[in-house]
């Protein structure tokens, strides 16, 4: 199968999902409900396509940052959420809400910031040393301080309502979003996934090393630039409006390069892709949950990446660099 | 083209790890840069590639500064070949190669018949077609050694310089290898390649560079500067002549190497 059939599978699995995603719920749309005065098809409008639309969003920022993080760290366990970067976007936003600056765009800037900064602060610990093992305890440190930090802002929060608007916020969750939340999330989530997209071809040339990939005219400055810009963007856009939703950049990546081959810049397309239909197809899922509420799709995916993780950790194993 | 290093030095951190070297590399020839460990060959190198900042000097390409050059531009004229011979993900050889081509793409072009040209010819000199489509991590060290050259070759510079491309290969890869860089000088571009092995220096190199503690000890033709003297000075090792007489010398008859075989106390 030639890339571009394998891209339109893919394309046309996402387009099967979003319609489920708009279709199924605690209350079932049937097709012929779509497009009537039926007060069912007000539903998807208000509620499932706003929805629908940030899940496909967000999952295909998330599916690409993952697949450019790997890149350009040369490590195959990076994620924006494993390695600690949606945990200082969250300690950010956090921040910005307890101490009342709580605007929706205030909240956006913190989480970006936060996003950015902790993917320039891992890439300055790990640059050095391309050992998995740096990496990921790189990555420890900065979630669990961020989580700590998050949790002392909790502990001194003023007002027990911010309290519970943030734990319900930080589990993670794409339930009751708006327009006007979209209005918010897309601009930045589009400028960071274009840039993430343009470093396609240094990723490839970083597989031979910096030195090399320097040797053959990339400007590592720039591609910095680009990747802690555009993780910041995407990452922050997203946990701004989510909350943390982890493990899709991990995930999806691994699922995608038996597919379509191991060049970096092979994978970034269909990890976007691949993100979209692992969260629409995920966040669907959680509705289903029987009772009045639904399963938490921040939790629902930690669930399900969890133990992939550790089966990559395991299966990794032997290869030198662990 | 000449590649001219001109009064360089080169601090890594506080410690001064070049210090006012001089040597003027010419094209068509091959130069083995020798020292023991430590003695600043890998710095040189890497600041003949730009890849490493400088306290002091420059390096030339006949009358312009590799500092200074437009990176795309000089990736086009100096290749550069790692010491670290991993690839990190498990690509096609054939992409390997094709990275090689990076430097002469447009920033979105697709590759053009020449770039594909220039990947099948570097994969032909190299031995390499045959393993186009395996992945890189199911090579052996010498395949994938031989696929690491050819994406160097592919890029076509006018100068080649290599870090220790022997290490982990065995001995018949190793003058496999060496062959192919003497091929490639003799097309008119210059080769400059770090050596641990005195003896293989002395078999496919026309010129050797000697460095010891940041200093170059000496720099000429491999007959003039790899004597018994230089060599007990300079890596503390006494040698023994050995007469090669394959017949399969440059000169076509019989060859004097020098081997080492022990250690000289320099106290």
């Amino acid at each position: 199968m030639s890339r571009p059939l394998k891209l339109a599978a893919l394309l046309l699995l996402v387009v099967v999902l979003f319609g489920l995603s708009l279709g199924c719920g605690k209350v079932w749309v049937p097709l012929g409900a779509w497009f009537s005065s039926d007060p069912r098809w007000w539903i998807i409008l208000e509620l499932r396509l706003p929805r629908a639309v940030l899940g496909l969003a967000l999952g295909a920022t998330l599916g690409l940052s993952g697949a450019v993080l790997q890149g350009y760290l040369r490590n195959p366990l990076a994620d924006p959420a494993v390695v600690g970067v949606s945990s200082v976007a969250a300690l950010g936003a956090v921040a910005a809400i307890i101490f009342g600056i709580g605007s929706g765009f205030a909240i956006f800037v913190a989480a970006m910031l936060g996003a950015g900064g902790a993917v320039a602060m891992l890439a300055a610990l790990t640059w050095r040393s391309p050992s998995a093992i740096t990496f990921i305890l790189a990555g420890t440190v900065l979630a669990s301080l961020a989580g700590a930090l998050t949790a002392f802002l909790i502990s001194i929060a003023p007002n027990p309502y911010a309290v519970a608007e943030v734990i319900d916020w930080i589990m993670g969750a794409l339930t009751d979003r708006g327009w006007d939340d979209l209005a918010l999330a897309l601009p930045p989530m589009l400028v960071g996934a274009v840039l993430l997209l343009l470093t396609g071809r240094a990723l490839d040339a970083l597989s031979l090393g910096e030195a090399a990939a320097r040797s053959l005219g990339i400007r590592m400055g720039r591609v910095r630039w680009q990747v802690v810009l555009g993780t910041g963007l995407v990452v922050g856009a997203g946990v701004a409006v989510t909350g943390v939703i982890g493990f899709v950049g991990l995930v999806v990546p691994h699922l995608l390069r038996p597919i379509f081959g191991h060049r970096p810049s092979d994978v970034l397309l269909p990890s976007a892709l691949g993100g979209a239909a692992l969260v629409l197809a995920a966040d669907s899922l959680v509705r289903l949950a029987p009772g009045a509420g639904e399963v938490r799709l921040g939790v629902a995916m930690a669930l399900i990446g969890a133990p992939f993780f550790l089966g990559v950790l395991i299966r990794e194993r032997g290869r030198a660099w662990i | 083209m000449d590649l001219i290093v001109d009064a360089l030095s080169v601090k890594l951190g506080k410690r001064i790890v070049l210090h006012d070297a001089s040597a003027h590399l010419r094209p068509g020839r091959v130069t083995a840069i020798l020292g023991p460990n430590g003695a600043g060959k890998s710095t040189l190198v890497k600041a003949a590639a730009a890849l490493v900042g400088r306290a002091g000097g420059c390096v030339r390409l006949d009358a312009q500064d590799v500092a200074t050059m437009d990176p795309r531009v000089r990736a086009r004229a100096i290749g550069y070949l790692p010491q670290d011979a991993t690839v990190h993900w498990n690509i096609v050889a054939r992409d390997v190669v094709a990275l090689g081509r990076l430097p002469h793409l447009g920033p979105h072009a697709a590759p053009s018949p020449a770039d594909r040209a220039a990947v099948d010819r570097a994969m032909h000199d190299t031995e390499t077609t045959h393993l186009a489509d395996r992945p890189v991590g199911e090579l052996s060290g010498g395949e994938r050694a031989r696929v690491l050259l050819a994406r160097v070759f592919a890029g076509e510079p006018r100068w080649l310089l290599a870090d220790e491309p022997l290490a982990s290969l065995d001995p018949a890869h190793q003058i496999d290898l060496l062959a192919r860089l003497r091929t490639y000088a003799a097309g008119g571009a210059g080769v400059a390649i770090v050596l641990h092995d005195l003896v293989q220096a002395q078999r496919a190199a026309d010129d050797a560079l000697l460095i010891a503690e940041g200093r170059v000890v000496a720099f000429g033709p491999v007959a003039e500067v790899m004597t018994a003297d230089t060599l007990a000075r300079v890596f503390g090792v006494r040698v023994a002549p050995l007469d090669d007489v394959s017949g399969l010398g440059e000169g076509g008859g019989t060859r004097r190497l020098l081997v080492p075989v022990g250690r000289i106390d320099l106290a």
